[in-house]
């Protein structure tokens, strides 16, 4: 896999695979893109843990904030990084030394770190990088044409409505 | 599978388009409502706030619109895309997202007539400064560069001459200005040529010609190439820096790759206000889900009629790109090598009254100011459009007094022929 391209197989299957995030970089600002990412993957039913040493204790749109990912007390299936491409590598390294394992290394757009993929993918962990998780699932649940945006999804299958019952919220649709 | 894996003519029908979530309606529905209920007040202002994707009001957004809209941009290889009422439309949010008064941008003087009145008159009443160059050489495109340019904007097939633009050599120019490169691919539409495989940045359509095909509806779009940095060095505002009407969120490090069409959208749409009908964009829909299938008869019954002209002793030149005749004719086989479109010029001998008798004269073909309908259509510029120019100014124009404006439809080749021979006398 060379992570310049993903299947929509892949992205759905690891999105569909997932109740667990922790949010590495996670900001209290409500213009930054980490708070929107939180905000929508909360609404959608995902379990998510912001992790930022500032705000360590913390409360952030409900939920406890943790220093680190040793912190946090309970099991992780997909750590989501919001750093530079540099510090993906350590924060990596530290996801990699969890028991039990994340399942997922998830670097946002822009971030790249093709060591640290390596490092997890040989750990048995699935990897993407330079996607947003908001974005995927917005492309893959329809959302995403919502705002004009071209989704790569050819189907004849009607979209799903999501589970919460919300009139303006679709879910990815069940894994075959 | 995923939408690069497909064909043009299965996106053509089936991108952006599933069917729909709450009734299984297989055609797009026509969802002819103003606005949209929240689930609550927490959701209303997640929409407010651009944090969730969802509709709030036509103005901004509406889901027959936004079939259009991914439909588009998927044919186009764009990454979004916003449909507005008009093609103008779609150029007014463009610059409205790129330039402040007293910004330039450069065009080509080969344009269509009317966006050479929108950039001369009403932008200027903006201090939008348009500054005209030449299509054919590139260099005073390269020359017309200042600091204070902030794109360039070109026609693909240029209306009306029959020329074809060298999109990949002014895109260069483009890239070394760090500036982006609007192309208008009305007359080709994405099936003849792709601008964003040859550099562009941003595509703007008139939906009224070709890609709706029929003639009924009105329709403009502007396609994000998302392909362009504006974060680098602060020379779009709009895009790069805090917005004050949205808590100071930055578009670009917000929306990344479609950040150019959500800022025409909630900035320019939002507040200038030139929304699609969804009636209007449902009409379009049905229209496009042929558009191969027709430009393939419009290239090649014009590329017949273009020859039979050629040929005809009356006629003094034709203007098509199609033609090994024509200066065009082999940057039409690099960017449209299927056919260099459907609209062109020809001249008569017998000047002016030869052209009012032409057009006088036909019975098939209607003499009307509309190109890319599936009807062939004919104007003579010089007793109609340009007739408030003197002689000469007409033929700087590029509507000399013989010439005449054809848009070839989707009729049988024989009859458009035939029409045009009995005309023309």
């Amino acid at each position: 896999m060379d992570h310049f391209t993903y299947t929509n197989d892949y992205i759905s299957g690891i999105l569909q695979s997932v109740k667990t995030i922790a949010l590495v970089g996670a900001s209290a600002k409500k213009v930054r893109p980490s708070y929107f990412v939180m905000k929508y993957l909360l609404d959608k039913g995902y379990r998510i843990i912001p992790i930022n040493p500032g705000l360590a204790g913390q409360e952030l749109l409900g939920q406890t904030v943790y220093a680190s990912l040793s912190d946090v007390p309970e099991p992780i299936d997909m750590v989501d990084i919001f750093r530079n491409s540099e510090a993906a590598g350590s924060i990596t390294d530290e996801a990699l030394t969890l028991s039990p394992l994340p399942k997922v290394i998830w670097m946002q757009l822009s971030v790249r770190n093709d060591e640290a993929a390596q490092k997890a993918e040989a750990a048995g962990l699935q990897v993407v990088m330079d996607r947003c998780p908001k974005i995927e699932y917005g492309k893959l649940s329809g959302e995403w044409a919502w705002v004009g945006g071209s989704t790569g999804v050819i189907s004849s299958k009607k979209q799903t409505l999501h589970q919460s019952g919300k009139m303006q919220s679709l879910g990815l649709a069940p894994k075959k | 599978m995923s939408e690069q894996d497909y064909g043009f003519d299965t996106l053509a029908i089936h991108a952006g388009a599933q069917p729909d979530p709450a009734t299984g309606a297989r055609s797009t529905p026509i969802y002819q409502t103003t606005a949209f209920v929240f689930d609550d007040t927490d959701h209303a202002a997640d929409l407010f706030a651009l944090r969730s994707f969802g509709n709030i009001y036509t103005r901004i957004m509406n889901p027959t619109q936004a079939v259009l809209e991914s439909k588009v941009a998927a044919l186009e290889g764009g990454t979004a895309a916003l449909a507005t009422a008009s093609g103008h439309a779609a150029q007014l949010l463009v610059f409205h997202a790129l330039l402040n008064p007293g910004d330039e941008f450069i065009a080509t003087r080969q344009l269509y007539g009317g966006s050479i009145n929108q950039f001369n008159h009403s932008f200027k009443s903006f201090g939008w400064n348009v500054v005209w160059a030449d299509a054919d050489e590139v260099a005073t495109i390269a020359a017309a560069v200042t600091d204070k340019t902030k794109a360039i904007f070109v026609e693909s097939i240029a209306n009306p001459g029959g020329r074809v633009t060298d999109i990949a050599a002014i895109s260069e120019i483009a890239k070394k200005a760090g500036i982006p490169l609007i192309v208008d691919n009305t007359l080709a539409t994405p099936w003849l040529c792709k601008p964003f495989e040859h550099g562009a940045n941003i595509i703007v359509h008139s939906l009224t010609k070709f890609i709706a095909g029929h003639g009924n509806s009105m329709g403009g779009i502007v396609v994000d190439g998302g392909n362009f940095d504006w974060g680098k060095d602060g020379k779009y505002p709009m895009l790069s820096e805090p917005n004050a009407s949205y808590n100071g969120i930055k578009m670009y490090e917000t929306f990344g790759n479609i950040a150019f069409a959500i800022t025409c959208r909630v900035l320019g749409l939002r507040d200038l206000g030139p929304a699609i009908s969804p009636t209007n964009a449902f009409n379009i829909l049905t229209g496009m889900e042929t558009l191969s299938l027709r430009m393939e008869r419009h290239v090649s019954n014009a590329q017949k009629v273009a020859e039979w002209l050629e040929a005809n002793d009356k006629v003094e030149y034709v203007n098509y790109a199609g033609l090994k005749s024509s200066p065009h004719y082999d940057l039409a086989q690099k960017y449209t090598p299927r056919g260099p479109g459907a609209v062109f010029t020809f001249g008569l001998k017998g000047g002016y009254e030869a052209g009012v008798k032409v057009v006088s004269g036909v019975n098939l073909l209607s003499h009307l100011a509309n190109v890319g309908d599936t009807r062939s259509l004919i104007i003579h510029p010089a007793s109609t459009t340009h007739s408030q120019l003197t002689p000469e100014q007409q033929t700087i124009a590029g509507a000399g007094p013989e010439l005449v404006r054809l848009s070839i439809g989707i009729e049988n080749v024989d009859d458009i022929i035939a029409d045009l021979d009995q005309a023309i006398g």
